[in-house]
């Protein structure tokens, strides 16, 4: 912003500090539910029973981690594999043909167009909760509960994301590009493949990103889809943690928590900077 | 040659959108519609796929709308929604308010925004658990910190208290949210023509003034924006309800998506009931979008400049 920054009146010192003091209020507020359990995760249960709040970490991490194991129930490994199948295949989907659609939007003229957009627009109201029971009797028909494939598939379809490659689109993908592509012979799949994928790259990162940790967090339909324990989510993993196995074992429990948010912690730690910009860019609401 | 060149191009518009088009129609229209179908019927039990349309077509939505856990689901789900989304957009706006400011410059913004953010991108599921943890009876660091600094002399069991029960979810919601709608904030005030802020400089506009009555009537379109999200998202909330106490105690954090879950697949296998309950909300979201529309639209709205907004958070990942 261009201010003359000269003219411009600065707050008080006590407001200025004032401003800090909350600002830091809420940081605390938001990190300290991560750092109790970062620090329980490493203490046993007797330290937890002892002092539940504390800054330091023990020495347990490995106990509590024998613990999780033994029990049988909580399987970290395979929830996060599962988890990694469903959202890297539906992130992919989205990602890819929600630029296809957009393209569609952008660069032709078509008749329906206008009312296709349109549709799109309205349906990006519609909470996925709604379909619910009409989408789990459907897939129970096909035999197709237990599977991945309906929680990847419908990902082709993300009117929200089509909306903001569009947007993207509009400005930065100059249609004389493509123009010459076709003088030049090539088949417009193959302009889309190998010139308007590589242009989009930042906005498909960034919509990836929103995709991936969307689809990772769902509970509700992979919790009606996957009865098989086999199959279950990290976020499905969760609620193994509520049981009565570990009612008393406090570290333990704090582990198996930061086991399901490790992934996400990483994700952010190394892409806030993207992950920021990109909310600010809008249009995005897991 | 040419005519017939741009029909031949107009084909690929529609040849690009088929797969969205089918995948919307598979995976969306006819979950819809079978869910609309379903709510008429008498399909329930497990296993069940065969229903017959029930002799009075409403009957369902009768049952559902007068029963009483529907009733208490829906008076929580905006109860709780409203109590986490007032406190949610106050403080957006506080923060929206000094982040933005050219009168304090606030050290270590992007260190705040990140923090600020980081619950969002956290799996509800962990976080709802995390906090059943936190607020735990007799022995958890809530009820540890508040009887050491003596503000309670003996542990507080917050799970039976129904009160306590709800404003967990509440604040849970907004410890999640507030970040996100700051953020989308802050990108709105960046998009306002800086030029109007200069305007109100010269003629010696104070903070409060410049704020109340330039950024926020300019922020119109971003807050209705949030406000719509937020609606959607509060009337689905499901994960931190259901994981934290699952609807409990004694339905105080039911909501209608628990309802909804329960109806269906915890025990009774009311698929019928379930569905008719899914339609009840797709109307209420409906209704309630509206008239967050109607609420918003006033004669002159003054509109963000979107393409001015994108520049600015472009420049901030570049900065």
């Amino acid at each position: 912003m261009k201010y003359n920054l000269s003219k411009v009146k600065r707050v008080s010192k006590p407001v200025l500090v004032i401003m800090y003091i909350v600002c830091i209020f809420f940081a605390i507020l938001s990190l300290l539910p991560f750092v109790v359990m970062l620090v329980n995760a490493t203490r046993n249960t007797y330290q937890v029973q002892q002092h539940a709040f504390s800054f330091v970490p023990s020495k347990y991490l490995l106990d509590n981690l024998k613990i999780l194991n033994s029990k049988d129930t909580f399987h970290p490994i395979r929830g996060f594999i599962n988890s990694l199948i469903i959202s890297s295949g539906a992130t992919v989907c989205a990602v890819y043909f929600s630029t296809l659609t957009a393209y569609a939007l952008v660069a032709y003229t078509w008749k329906l167009r206008g009312a296709f957009f349109s549709l799109v627009l309205a349906f990006m109201m519609i909470p996925m909760q709604v379909t619910s029971i009409g989408f789990y009797q459907m897939m129970y028909r096909v035999h197709m509960t237990n599977n991945f494939l309906p929680l990847i598939l419908p990902s082709i379809a993300s009117p929200s994301m089509v909306f903001f490659m569009r947007q993207y689109m509009i400005p930065s993908l100059p249609l004389e590009i493509v123009e010459s592509a076709r003088v030049d012979g090539c088949h417009e799949f193959r302009i889309f493949n190998q010139i308007v994928i590589p242009m989009m790259k930042p906005a498909m990162a960034t919509q990836g990103i929103f995709c991936f940790v969307a689809s990772w967090n769902q509970l509700f339909l992979p919790q009606i889809l996957l009865t098989n324990k086999q199959r279950y989510t990290m976020p499905i993993m969760v609620s193994l943690l509520k049981g009565d196995i570990y009612k008393t074992e406090y570290g333990a429990v704090y582990l198996g928590l930061t086991l399901t948010i490790l992934p996400l912690f990483v994700v952010y730690f190394l892409l806030s900077k993207y992950i920021i910009a990109g909310v600010a860019l809008g249009g995005v609401k897991g | 040659m040419e005519k017939r060149k741009t029909f031949s191009y107009a084909r690929y518009g529609y040849l690009f959108s088929i797969p969205f088009i089918v995948a919307f129609m598979l995976f969306w229209l006819y979950p819809i519609l079978y869910t609309a179908i379903i709510g008429f019927t008498d399909l329930k039990g497990i296993g069940t796929t065969k229903f017959h349309f029930l002799s009075e077509p409403f009957k369902n939505f009768k049952t559902v709308l007068t029963s009483a856990s529907f009733k208490t689901a829906l008076r929580n789900t905006v109860v709780i929604w409203i109590i986490n989304f007032i406190p949610q957009i106050v403080f957006a706006l506080l923060f929206t308010a000094w982040f933005t400011s050219p009168r304090c410059k606030i050290r270590g913004q992007g260190f705040f925004k990140i923090v600020f953010y980081m619950p969002n991108i956290m799996t509800a599921a962990t976080v709802a658990v995390l906090f059943q943890a936190l607020f735990a009876y007799p022995t958890s660091p809530m009820n540890d910190i508040l009887t050491k600094f003596g503000i309670i002399a003996s542990p507080f069991n917050f799970e039976v208290s129904k009160t306590s029960a709800k404003l967990i979810v509440a604040f849970i919601q907004f410890w999640m949210w507030y970040g996100y709608t700051m953020i989308i904030l802050i990108s709105g005030v960046l998009g306002i023509n800086p030029e109007i802020f200069e305007a109100a400089e010269i003629d010696g506009c104070t903070s409060a003034q410049t704020f109340f009555r330039i950024t926020i009537p300019c922020l119109r379109t971003i807050l209705l924006y949030t406000t719509i999200t937020a609606m959607i998202g509060g009337l689905n909330m499901y994960d931190i309800p259901r994981l934290y106490l699952n609807g409990g105690p004694d339905n105080a954090t039911l909501t209608t998506n628990v309802y909804i879950y329960n109806q269906a697949f915890a025990g009774s296998y009311m698929y019928n009931r379930a569905a008719a309950a899914s339609l009840i909300m797709l109307i209420i979201i409906a209704v309630c979008s509206v008239a967050i529309f109607q609420m918003y639209k006033e004669k002159d709205p003054t509109k963000v400049d979107r393409k001015r907004r994108h520049l600015a958070a472009k420049k901030e990942v570049t900065e």
